[in-house]
């Protein structure tokens, strides 16, 4: 999957703002944009849990989560073996089952990325062709606390790694301190460094890290930005910082993709990322996607789950549509 | 396949066992009513689900009098304290038999199951419980010490939210001391009588609750019984003005809860997802089977297209189809004759020219079915604009400012409900301020909860359902001159307005009382 | 040496002026022992009309008016009262025929009960309305609101304390007021007039109708825009006719009362003519 250019998204920013990404303008903008009421936001989002999804729509469901997520392991006790260990689950994340689809990608720390690279062999490509991505997290993840300059060699590291994305964290105090234009230009310049000596680039994908912003307002205006800034993916959490993904969050960043789809007739991915750890919690999430900006975003490049424990889940789940009788913890395997 | 055209979910019906007939509840009994017994049917399917009593004015009269020997004999000289507690056993009864209680009601009425699920039966187990605490509280219900019950109350409820209905003329009357003889609508008497066999398990003592169920005349001859103290009605405005006349000089007291026409006015400022939401769930909740449905949308003029466009694409994602199936949004429309209307209605909105939308959905072959209409263009003057449609059609007219919407809003001869949609307070505040309307939602629409009062100004009708005020509507003061008096105020003598009424022109009351009933019977 | 006296001319009040009735009509209005006392005007069904009008037209004002100033308005009207006590006093005297004691206990009376009332208009909404608890993430009040219009048959046995007694309640809410005063004591009705339009009472929140309650009071229970009807001096009329015709507009009805106790001070009272609104509003911290 091939990111936006740089040129076009600045262009694009551009017009929408009509001026320079600078904090007044950014300011202008996104506090021009409609508020959002809490109450009515998260009533829609439990009235969309609320949806029953069975039999053959659940079966399709289970696969479709499965085909979307990002199978993840950010953790300081990684190693070349661990991930080795994730990749093989992605690949074939239940050997009882050989119809179990693939993942999309598997989500590594920058210096983990050769090791996933080299474990995937022929099956690292696109998930939208049904092979699998490595997408690197960066930029001083999860705090972001540190140089542009360091933010940028983290990134062109994973990318010349051979990272297909790469998962950026905003800088929240930034963004809190109202200093919008710095975290546009931050993200924009993050958008650069993907770029690969071939022209090509790898997909950018913005932490937003919401439990940080608090309000959905300022997830709101975080979102606008991120994508004005050119990210092609908005991402809600590291999973280091409570709460992470909730299912209200996403509605309103689909909400906003919804809306910047509508404006410039351009998609843009949404990933929620933590917290996620039920089959029952992630249909909820694809009937959100679904019934907010259609079902056409249920796919590898519009749509992710940042998880670990959920995939087991779903086998679970799986397995028991298959059989008839529940299964148990001992029938899937732990990584 | 499409994931959106979800497998169906539907809920089991195992769950109900009904009988194949239903008396009337008398005294603590299922008795043989003297009419001619009908048919309830589902309104999805056009199926029969059971056959209903009939009462006449004879068995009218028999629960009259079952409701009077027991508020004499047993229910006037309970402690509040007891009554409290029949009234809690009663909610945990029905939270008890919860599901068993929705699937009834969505299959009587129509609506979808996972609004009587997570909304009506929800609700009616909370107000048994709020009622139940006040039962013992009376000299706080804002009357002063000592308030004393009316008596006998006539109770007649719609068919948009049977049961639900049912609690809020019920749970108050019991709390402050009154016995109840409740007329459930001719189409939906199911759940009521359910709940008849509820009150049997609470052990309620016979005669405190009474249900008759039958059409028109059966509620005419309730209300114009002259043995009934209190009368408590919800449904049309046409109804209740009839209503009021049948009970003029009389010694009743009423509560009217009528028709509405309500506002829903979304600012340039709202927020505007939420505002699409509210507005959805304003008027396509309860397929528009509601009162204070907001029928009327009022749009800033500057985000009118913007605004009729997000709502379209919204609609499209609405679920129309059996009400049994827990995906459904949209059920089916309660009646032949509540669907004749609607139709009727929206031809005449398009013949006067507004545009009509509708969302393009499948309708199921049998039963009754609206599909979720828009009309754009309506102006102040058409008829949809002032007419309750009683159905999923939303009339859209713009505005330019805050005068302008409450002008509009207002003007209108209900005034049941509105809603206001802005991110600015001082906004919100003051135009709810000037609204002429009961319940004012901002920033939401179509909440409803036991402890917050319910009711409308001018033709919506009168008094309060709902809160503190609900059970004063089941009081009156121990006597004029008690500790809310002026000083020096002299003592009331025997002279009270009940006393008078009796001694006044007994051949003119007659003869108006037959004018009334006539209008009554719809 | 007795000097010639200057007989007052009584009028109607409407909309803060003294105008005759349109009908050009009077009537005698007499002492107890059947001597001429005055002409009053006698009302025609125009006169309710532009009554409602003017009544109509005042309750922005006067609803819209802080609690704190009506309050205060309405104890002017008590001062003014309590300054013009001797004109009352020979007034009743003179038409009901009772002693100076008892006129004057009237007048106290009536000036007390408008002291109590105008009391309330600032503290009846935080006895009548109330927070609610609702099991949500809402802000959510209920406050009693005046009703609109309030048409009044004031208690016709008694010239001034029946009359303070079914107008003042209804005031002190924020409604507007068209009152038929009582037929055979109107004229304390008209003095109290005079009193209200030199009391910092805005035009058209009481207008003061005197002729035959029989006649006008149709009109009043009929006209659409009228929102309660308060019947309280209506025993003798046909009142059920009256609380019928109501009926088609859904107005608030208060019945009858009869007897030396009849619009007795309550809270009821204040109560009967307002609607409670309840407001909803979301809450969050996100």
């Amino acid at each position: 999957m091939a990111g936006t250019t740089l040129v076009t998204a600045r262009e694009r920013a551009l017009a929408v703002l009509g001026g320079d990404p600078d904090d007044a303008t950014l300011r202008r903008y996104l506090h021009g944009i409609p508020g959002v009421d809490a109450v009515g936001l998260e009533q829609r989002a439990a009235a969309l849990g609320t949806r029953s999804i069975k039999t053959s729509s659940k079966a399709w469901a289970l696969d479709k989560i499965i085909s979307l997520i990002d199978l993840t392991t950010l953790e300081g006790a990684d190693t070349p073996g661990k991930v080795r260990s994730l990749v093989a689950k992605a690949m074939n994340p239940d050997p009882s089952d050989p119809s179990t689809p693939r993942v999309a990608a598997v989500c590594v720390y920058g210096d983990m990325v050769p090791y996933a690279v080299e474990a995937l062999g022929a099956a690292h490509g696109d998930p939208d062709d049904g092979a699998i991505s490595v997408a690197a997290v960066a930029t001083a993840f999860p705090s972001g606390r540190s140089s542009l300059e360091i933010k940028l060699a983290d990134t062109a590291e994973a990318v010349a790694a051979g990272a297909d994305e790469i998962d950026m964290v905003i800088d929240r105090g930034a963004f809190l301190a109202g200093r919008y234009g710095l975290v546009f230009d931050q993200i924009a310049a993050v958008k650069e460094a993907c770029r690969r000596p071939d022209g090509t680039s790898a997909s950018l994908k913005v932490i937003l890290e919401t439990g940080e912003l608090v309000t959905y307002d300022n997830v709101r205006r975080a979102s606008w930005l991120s994508i004005l800034a050119g990210g092609d993916f908005i991402k809600t959490s590291t999973g280091k910082v409570q709460p992470a993904a909730t299912l209200p969050v996403t509605l309103l960043m689909l909400e906003v993709v919804r809306d910047w789809h509508r404006l410039t007739g351009h998609r843009v991915g949404v990933k929620p990322a933590g917290g996620i750890r039920s089959s029952k919690d992630a249909i909820k999430y694809l009937v959100t996607v679904a019934e907010t900006v259609g079902e056409e975003w249920l796919v590898p490049h519009l749509f992710r789950f940042g998880a670990s424990s959920l995939l087991n889940d779903v086998l679970l789940q799986r397995q028991k549509l298959a059989t008839g009788h529940y299964s148990g913890a001992d029938y899937v395997t732990i990584d | 396949m499409s994931f959106l055209e979800y497998a169906p979910a539907p809920e089991s019906r195992a769950i109900l066992s009904l009988r194949d007939s239903y008396g009337l509840f008398i005294d603590g009994e299922f008795v043989a009513g003297r009419g001619t017994p009908f048919q309830t049917i589902s309104p999805s399917s056009e199926e029969r689900i059971a056959e209903i009593a009939d009462a006449n004015e004879q068995d009218v009269a028999d629960a009259v009098a079952a409701a009077r020997r027991a508020y004499d004999r047993v229910w006037s000289r309970m402690s509040g304290r007891d009554r409290g507690k029949y009234l809690f056993r009663i909610a945990r009864l029905v939270q008890e038999r919860a599901r068993e209680l929705a699937v009834a009601e969505s299959l009587d009425n129509g609506k979808p199951i996972k609004e009587s699920r997570d909304v009506d039966v929800p609700l009616v187990a909370a107000w048994f419980f709020y009622y139940a605490g006040w039962a013992d509280k009376l000299d706080h219900a804002g009357l002063g010490a000592d308030p004393r019950a009316l008596g006998v109350a006539a109770q007649v409820i719609p068919w948009n939210f049977p049961l639900l209905m049912l609690a809020w003329k019920i749970a108050p009357a019991l709390a402050a001391g009154n016995t109840v003889v409740l007329k459930p609508a001719e189409t939906t008497p199911l759940t009521a009588l359910l709940f008849a066999e509820i009150l049997q398990q609470a052990d309620l003592p016979p005669g405190v609750v009474n249900i008759v169920t039958g059409a028109g005349d059966t509620g005419a001859a309730l209300v114009a019984h002259p043995d009934v103290d209190k009368v408590a009605f919800t449904g049309s405005t046409a109804v209740g003005r009839a209503i009021a006349k049948q009970i003029a000089g009389t010694h009743k007291k009423a509560t009217l809860e009528l028709g509405g026409k309500a506002a829903n006015i979304v600012f340039d400022d709202a927020p505007v997802d939420q505002a699409i939401e509210g507005i959805v769930n304003g008027i396509f909740f309860n397929q528009g089977h509601v009162c204070c449905a907001g029928s009327r949308l009022l749009v800033q003029e500057s985000i009118h297209d913007e605004v009729v466009d997000r709502l379209k694409s919204r609609l499209s994602t609405l679920r129309l189809g059996d009400p049994l199936d827990k995906n459904t949004d949209i059920g089916a429309i309660n009646s032949r004759e509540q669907l004749e209307r609607i139709r009727t209605l929206s031809d005449i909105g398009e013949a006067e020219g507004a545009e009509r939308w509708s969302v393009p959905c499948e309708m199921p072959e049998n039963g009754f079915w609206f599909a979720p209409t828009i009309f754009t263009g309506v102006e102040t003057s058409h008829r949809i604009a002032r007419e309750e449609v009683f159905g999923p059609v939303l009339s859209v007219l713009s505005f330019r400012t805050p005068q302008e919407a409450i002008a509009k809003a207002n003007n209108t001869p209900y005034g049941l409900s509105a809603g206001i949609w802005s991110d600015k307070g001082s906004r919100i505040l003051a135009v709810a301020d000037q609204l002429r309307a009961g319940v004012i939602w901002a920033n939401t629409f179509n909440r409803f909860d036991p402890a917050s009062p319910f009711g409308g100004f001018k033709e919506s009708g009168y008094g309060r359902e709902g809160g503190r005020h609900g059970l004063g509507a089941y009081l009156a003061p121990a006597a004029i001159g008690g500790r809310t008096a002026a000083p020096r105020a002299i003592e009331r003598t025997d002279a009270s307005a009940e006393a008078s009424v009796a001694a006044t022109k007994p051949k003119a009351r007659a003869r108006r009382a037959a004018a009334a009933k006539k209008g009554a019977a719809k | 040496m007795s000097r010639l006296a200057v007989p007052k001319t009584y009028k109607l009040f409407i909309g803060g002026a003294f105008p005759r009735s349109e009908s050009g009509r009077t009537y005698e209005v007499v002492k107890a022992d059947g001597a001429f006392l005055a002409n009053a005007a006698k009302a025609s069904r125009k006169d309710a009309r532009d009554a409602i009008v003017a009544a109509r037209g005042a309750v922005a004002g006067w609803a819209g008016a802080t609690a704190y100033n009506r309050g205060q308005v309405l104890y002017r009207v008590a001062e003014v009262l309590e300054g013009r006590r001797a004109q009352f006093v020979a007034e009743i005297e003179d038409a009901e025929g009772v002693s100076r004691a008892v006129a004057g206990a009237q007048v106290d009376e009536a000036i007390d009960r408008w002291v109590w009332y105008a009391g309330w208009a600032d503290k009846f909404a935080q006895v009548a309305g109330n927070a609610n608890p609702v099991a949500g993430p809402y802000f959510n009040i209920s406050v009693p609101e005046p009703t609109g219009v309030v048409a009044i048959v004031a208690p016709q046995d008694s010239s001034l304390v029946g009359l303070v007694s079914a107008i003042a309640p209804a005031l002190v809410a924020g409604n507007s007021v068209v009152v038929v005063a009582s037929e055979r004591f109107p004229l304390s009705a008209i003095s109290l007039a005079e009193v209200l339009a030199t009391s910092d009472v805005p035009k058209g929140v009481v207008n003061v109708l005197t002729g035959s309650p029989a006649e006008i009071a149709p009109w009043l229970a009929s006209h659409a825009d009228v929102n309660a009807l308060d019947l309280v001096g209506a025993g003798d009329l046909d009142w059920i006719e009256l609380e019928f015709q109501a009926a088609d507009t859904l107005k608030r009805v208060l019945r009858p009362e009869q007897g030396p106790d009849a619009a007795a001070p309550s809270l009821e009272r204040i109560r009967a003519f307002t609607e409670t609104k309840t407001v909803w509003h979301t809450k969050s911290l996100r």
